[in-house]
């Protein structure tokens, strides 16, 4: 069983990780609670569905769609985010609406029946005595490039020195003379980047269907605040803490596979008892 | 001037007055996004079509038409939708009846409002117990409303689910020599799959003497009805040595089984209910991965249950291009509606019901009467629904099949529906269990 956990949690914590990783930037950058994000996500699987199957070829269809997610991430972002930066509430809002603008438009288009995107590898490989679909692996290896590039441009480039200067003070930044504005449109197109990676790689696995971003983004806002606002760090600890739980729930109260996500955020609030800050978040006390 | 207008004005009003006065208005209810709504919409439609063909329905003298009016519910997604669609549907479309519906949680409150405005609803499409027990029997005046057409009500399905899974149960036993083979549950977390879960939780291990299957139950797995994968569900069911998964789906989920059960070839038999595996675009819909999937059905290819199933079934699938789901029952739910008003020679509601009550009518489900619940009766001679599994990318009916409703008290009953095949084990799945 606990093998079954590793490999199914892995899988789950590959996908939420890119995703929390690139709404954690986004945060953690620009200040921005971008809950459209995951409806990006719901997109870039709706993209890969239609090139792929009105015959552009999978490599093609994933260019496609990932250049289509950043530029009309962006092209959003402009429109509607940036006027309203300054203001949190107003931002949530325009996000959700951002958000639920894109499912009636996808229901729109596509209607509401689920579809189904062919495996880039089909069959399945036992891993240690588990049943892994070789598109499993695929979503697995797609998540760890995507994540390892993520952190080389971060840790390894003057880019992302910048990036992460802006996430630590965003006018200590500015007085050094990063252009804070553009740092920010940057990170939200490589937030968008991973968000649309994600999509694409779990096309194959999981539904598409215009309601699939909603159990994302609780878990990706929960992860997030699990790990602490602003760190990227804890960002990518807290999906993968929220995956296993999830995963575990399925394998150790099977009658209850329903509330998995449910069981995921209790610990989620258990953990907050501890450190209410997230678990690699600063106090309110530190930040003054 | 003045006065050209007022009378032009009058006429339209008079003229649109006669023509409502002719028209039978009939809401059809159901989640016109899904394919349940859809087919729910397709079946009414093409009764309406026939019967207005026909010359519509006649009612002292006068010949009335029948114009639907599409409700859509929204029910797959929780809310207040289901309601307000029904309550506008009555108020300002001014439907005289409803048919459809699909989600028990939403048709509880929506007949409610039905009970309220008093408006008969034919239920085509929920299964639940409660819509009508502890209801009609219990507060008649208020909820005498309410009647059910297909699919039968849940302990009956319950029933056939269990005489299918007795089936798949056998073909272990006499194919690969499984004794007692291990029975897995997965069904999804909505309030109609409860008791059957539960039942066959209980049944799964009684010996066959005394009325069980004689296997073993492994453990019940239950998936958000929305769920966009059960991998790590079907991971467990494999760990915990399961032969055969018990499904209870009737939403997206059961698409969702289908992939990932045949994408991964889990080793276990899949069957039991699974709503989505009715639909002619099952294989596509999975990805092609769904083959050998069965299911409790209501349609499947070139079986008749009764003289009016295959005109109607052809019908369909010329209009339309697949097969009827069990919400195209709307379309045997306006023929019973409208003999039911021929009868009563009236539109009033109490005499429809009272005709409504005395209905024996052959459906392309099977033979409807209600019973004191106003759900139709199952068994032999009556409803009682096909066993239908995806063998060579079709859906094939296994049962009824040598089928012995009652081997001890009716020994040389056996019912057989003309066009049904042997059930299959999944290939992938005798390959792994052969020899063990």
């Amino acid at each position: 069983m606990v093998a079954s956990i590793l490999v199914n949690g892995l899988v789950y914590s590959g996908v939420y990780a890119m995703l929390a990783l690139g709404f954690g930037l986004v945060f953690g950058v620009g200040r921005v609670l971008n809950l459209a994000h995951t409806a990006f996500y719901m997109v870039a699987a709706y993209g890969i569905f239609y090139f792929a199957s009105t015959g552009f070829g999978m490599p093609l269809a994933v260019v496609l769609t990932t250049l289509g997610i950043v530029a009309a991430g962006i092209a959003v972002y402009k429109l509607f985010i940036e006027p309203v930066r300054e203001m949190e509430a107003t931002v949530l809002i325009a996000t959700l609406a951002v958000a639920v603008l894109l499912q009636e438009l996808v229901l729109v288009f596509f209607g509401n029946e689920p579809r189904h995107v062919p495996p880039a590898l089909s069959g399945f490989t036992q891993v240690v005595g588990v049943r892994v679909g070789n598109q499993e692996m695929v979503t697995l290896v797609v998540a760890a490039l995507s994540l390892i590039g993520a952190w080389f441009l971060l840790s390894r480039t003057k880019l992302g020195l910048a990036i992460r200067a802006a996430a630590q003070d965003r006018e200590v930044a500015n007085l050094m003379g990063i252009n804070v504005n553009q740092v920010t449109a940057i990170v939200m197109g490589l937030g968008l980047l991973l968000a649309a990676l994600a999509g694409i790689a779990v096309a194959p696995l999981f539904t598409v269907e215009p309601g699939m971003w909603m159990n994302p983004l609780v878990i990706v806002l929960a992860a997030v605040v699990l790990g602490g606002l602003g760190s990227l760090k804890g960002s990518l600890i807290g999906a993968v803490i929220l995956a296993f739980a999830e995963v575990s729930v399925v394998f150790l109260v099977p009658g209850g596979s329903y509330l998995r996500t449910a069981i995921a955020l209790l610990i989620m609030v258990c953990v907050f008892f501890i450190r209410p800050e997230g678990l690699f978040g600063s106090s309110i006390a530190e930040e003054r | 001037m003045k006065s050209l207008i007022c009378c032009l004005v009058f006429s339209v009003f008079a003229l649109g007055l006669s023509v409502s006065g002719q028209v039978i208005r009939i809401g059809v209810v159901g989640p016109m996004t899904f394919i349940q709504g859809i087919h729910h919409w397709r079946g009414a439609t093409l009764a309406a079509d026939e019967i207005n063909a026909a010359g519509g329905i006649t009612v002292g003298g006068t010949t009335y038409t029948i114009e639907l009016v599409r409700v859509d519910s929204n029910e797959m997604q929780p809310g207040p939708d289901a309601v307000s669609a029904v309550e506008r549907a009555i108020t300002a479309s001014k439907v005289d009846f409803l048919v459809g519906g699909f989600r028990t949680e939403a048709m509880l409150a929506m007949t409610e409002v039905a009970a309220d405005y008093k408006k008969i609803f034919l239920i085509a499409g929920a299964a639940d117990d409660g819509l009508l027990k502890g209801r009609v029997d219990k507060n008649y005046n208020r909820y005498k409303y309410l009647f059910r057409i297909t699919p039968v009500r849940s302990t009956y399905l319950a029933q056939v689910s269990f005489i299918l899974l007795r089936d798949v149960v056998e073909t272990f036993r006499r194919e690969l020599g499984i004794s007692q083979p291990k029975i897995a549950i997965v069904a999804e977390q909505a309030a109609w799959a409860n008791m059957i879960v539960t039942l066959v939780a209980l049944q799964a291990g009684t010996p066959v003497d005394k009325g069980g299957f004689g296997g073993q139950h492994v453990g019940t797995w239950r998936p958000s009805a929305l769920a966009t994968s059960v991998a790590a569900e079907l991971t467990a069911v494999e760990r915990a040595g399961a032969h055969i998964v018990f499904t209870v789906f009737s939403g997206p989920v059961g698409v969702v089984f289908g992939r990932d059960w045949g994408r991964l070839q889990v080793p276990v038999a899949a069957v039991g209910i699974n709503v989505e595996a009715q639909a002619q675009g099952w294989l596509d819909a999975t990805g092609g991965f769904g083959a050998y999937t069965a299911t409790a059905g209501i349609y499947a290819t070139g079986v008749a249950v009764t003289e009016a199933t295959l005109p109607f079934i052809e019908k369909f699938q010329a209009e339309f291009g697949e097969l009827p789901l069990f919400t195209a029952g709307t379309y045997d739910a306006l023929y019973i509606l409208a003999d039911a008003i021929r009868r009563a020679d009236s539109l009033q509601t109490d005499a429809v019901i009272s005709a409504l009550e005395t209905t024996d009518y052959v459906s392309t489900l099977g033979r409807i009467v209600f019973d004191e619940l106003h759900d139709p009766i199952w068994g032999p001679d009556y409803i009682t629904g096909l066993g239908v599994q995806w063998q060579d990318g079709a859906p094939k009916a296994f049962w009824p099949r040598e089928w012995q409703p009652d081997p001890a008290k009716l020994p040389d009953l056996v019912i057989s529906t003309p066009g049904t095949v042997p059930y299959v084990i999944p290939p992938w799945v005798k390959d792994h269990w052969q020899g063990k």
